[in-house]
């Protein structure tokens, strides 16, 4: 069910301001791929082309294509809620719905858009609680509390409901801004054995500031960074984990990564 | 520590440092004592003869006012003194807002529980007809009705337009629209109750022929009440974080049931409230309602036809009788009023408490 994904010469603006410039990659389907570099750089704005959420933001748009599996997904007749519905993401704050139970946060999407096939009685949203719950190593914490609300939790929990969330409506491509970054190290800890769990289904992109963490989880890696003060964000340099971290092309990224970077 | 020995010329304030964390306060019934000194003063150069009436009051709370300050700053030093003269200046301030009100509310409840309460309960269940304004008796139930169907109809239609104003200010409206809508909402909050009552008499009744009735009453409530609709449920939308429509579309969830199933009830208790306003403001409207369905001594229960009573209608037509039963009954009628918009007040607040995020 995991699906490929083809960026070729995306150029990113909000509005007039050219945010992310030219930027071309692929991920294979069923691995990890880290977004890093440094802030402002562009990695979330590109992330968050993948699922067409960019254009949330009055004035955003994009040049270029997005293919998901050799499908455009800035074609004229695609419904952006449609990509929606198969590019799942979970953000860099945990935000579960807050007038929700945990049992609703969890099939919040299932219940509110309707498509076909998806069964909706008692038992089968049972079923997808669970297995939603359990896929993001929440299960044996709530299972006792599922009618309490989602925002009681310690922001680690709510940052894996909100992961439960988004792979209840089975989505073929996980994207991740930052899931980690508000929370301590066991709840990180937590999150990254999750991903580890999460990438034989699903295809992954996760953007992160911490490198350590991006050489934990990810078997590609994609260095971003300006090429100039003022001037538009790029990708500089893409490649397998190990080589990015250990020798990579450009001297930006060994900069980067080393820890020289101005 | 030597550098932080006190020097015997420093303020007191300054002395604390680099002995003790602890400096000099005043003690705890020093604020106490200071106003009842400043009361018996203040009453007795009242009772001296040399001012008049509640003044001796204003003369003890600034009695009070610069006691306390002094001796603070003698005791404690500049920073607790202006300290106590602030904290001082804004009870000062809080009671001053609140006088009026207590005072309405003491006096509507002294001088109409009274009535209200000695024709318990045909003053509720009684009407006007063929009660003469110079004998005590009859009721407000005409008025009660009234009210009810008037402030009904016009929340039936208010609250719905209102809100979904609100919601494509907030979650649609860009460009030129919206600021019109905007600017519209802005020029209705500033429109008179009685330039409202006039619109909806020439429009709804001398152009398009319609009889006087409590519906047309409640359409001049309904202008009355949009802007305040949309004013407060647009802060509410506002507030509910950006988050959380994005995670809602990242499921794949359309817009428009982002809005209706996460962003309203996220908002719906700050929304009851606003609503709230709206109708305790309409509920005591009297021009508009002379206007357009003036008033009945005898029961309507038909909103659509004919004069009908409301509550400040009734209280308007009783005073200007002028006998002493009229305006008893007049202060009942107020009595009721307030009890009516009191009981719908707590009403929502209760919806609100049920619909209200919570969190845990």
């Amino acid at each position: 069910m995991a699906k490929r994904i083809d960026v070729s010469d995306l150029d990113i603006y909000y509005s007039k301001f050219l945010a992310v410039e030219g930027v071309t990659f692929s991920v294979e389907p069923r691995t990890v791929t880290a977004f890093i570099g440094p802030s402002g750089c562009g990695k979330s704005t590109v992330l968050r082309t993948l699922n067409r959420m960019h254009e949330v933001i009055p004035g955003a748009y994009v040049n270029g294509k997005v293919l998901l599996d050799g499908e455009n997904i800035y074609d004229a007749d695609v419904d952006p809620v449609n990509v929606r519905r198969t590019i799942g993401m979970v953000f860099q704050r945990p935000n579960p719905f807050p007038t929700m139970s945990i049992y609703e946060n969890v099939i919040a999407g299932l219940k509110l858009e309707r498509t076909k096939g998806v069964k909706r009685d008692k038992a089968s949203m049972d079923a997808v609680v669970e297995k939603s719950l359990r896929g993001a190593n929440l299960w044996e914490e709530v299972k006792d509390r599922l009618n309490r609300p989602g925002s009681g939790l310690s922001g680690g929990q709510q940052q894996r409901l909100c992961i439960a969330r988004a792979i209840a409506v089975e989505p073929q491509v996980l994207l991740m801004d930052e899931p980690c970054s508000a929370l301590d190290p066991i709840s990180t800890l937590a999150i990254e054995d999750l991903i580890e769990d999460l990438k034989e289904r699903y295809t992954i992109v996760i953007v992160t500031h911490n490198m350590q963490q991006a050489a934990r989880v990810s078997s590609t890696t994609a260095f971003f960074n300006l090429a100039g003060i003022g001037q538009p964000g790029r990708m500089v340099e893409m490649g397998p984990t190990a080589k990015i971290f250990s020798t990579p092309t450009e001297k930006a990224t060994e900069d980067y990564v080393s820890g020289r970077f101005g | 520590m030597a550098i932080l020995t006190p020097e015997p010329t420093r303020s007191p304030e300054s002395r604390s440092i680099g002995e003790t964390l602890a400096g000099k306060r005043l003690p705890r019934w020093a604020p106490l004592a200071t106003a009842v000194a400043a009361i018996v003063v203040g009453y007795g150069i009242g009772a001296a003869g040399s001012i008049f009436g509640l003044a001796w009051f204003v003369v003890a709370a600034l009695l009070f006012l610069i006691a306390q300050t002094a001796w603070s700053f003698a005791v404690e030093g500049r920073r607790h003194a202006v300290d106590r003269l602030a904290t001082t200046l804004i009870y000062a301030c809080f009671i001053v807002a609140l006088a009026p009100l207590l005072s309405v509310l003491l006096s509507v409840i002294a001088k109409g529980a009274g009535v209200v309460f000695t024709d318990f309960p045909s003053f509720f269940t009684e009407t006007m007809r063929n009660v003469s304004p110079r004998k005590p008796g009859g009721g407000v139930a005409h008025a009660i009705v009234g009210t009810i169907e008037q402030v009904a109809i016009s929340s039936l239609i208010a609250v719905p337009v209102g809100i979904m104003a609100a919601v494509y200010l907030v979650e649609y409206g860009r460009g030129r629209l919206a600021k019109w809508v905007s600017f519209f909402v802005d020029v209705m909050t500033g429109v008179p109750s009685i330039v409202a009552g006039l619109f909806i008499y020439t429009f709804w009744i001398l152009v398009l022929g319609f009889e006087r009735s409590g519906f047309a009453a409640a359409l001049s409530l309904v202008i009355l009440m949009i802007p305040v609709i949309v004013r407060t449920t647009e802060e509410m939308l506002k507030i509910v974080p950006n988050d959380l429509r994005e995670a809602s579309y990242a499921l794949g969830i359309p817009k428009w049931k982002t809005i209706a199933r996460i962003v309203l009830p996220t908002a719906l208790s700050g929304i009851i409230t606003g609503v709230m306003l709206a109708v305790a403001r309409v509920a005591g409207e009297t021009a508009p309602l002379l206007l357009t369905t003036f008033l009945s001594q005898s029961m309507n229960w038909d909103p659509f036809s004919g004069p009908q009573a409301a509550l400040p209608t009734f209280v308007w037509d009783q005073i200007s009788n002028g006998t002493d039963a009229s305006v008893a009954r007049a202060w009942g009628g107020a009595f009721v009023l307030i009890l009516f918009v009191m009981i719908f007040y707590i009403g929502a607040r209760l919806l609100a408490r049920v619909f209200a995020p919570k969190a845990r």
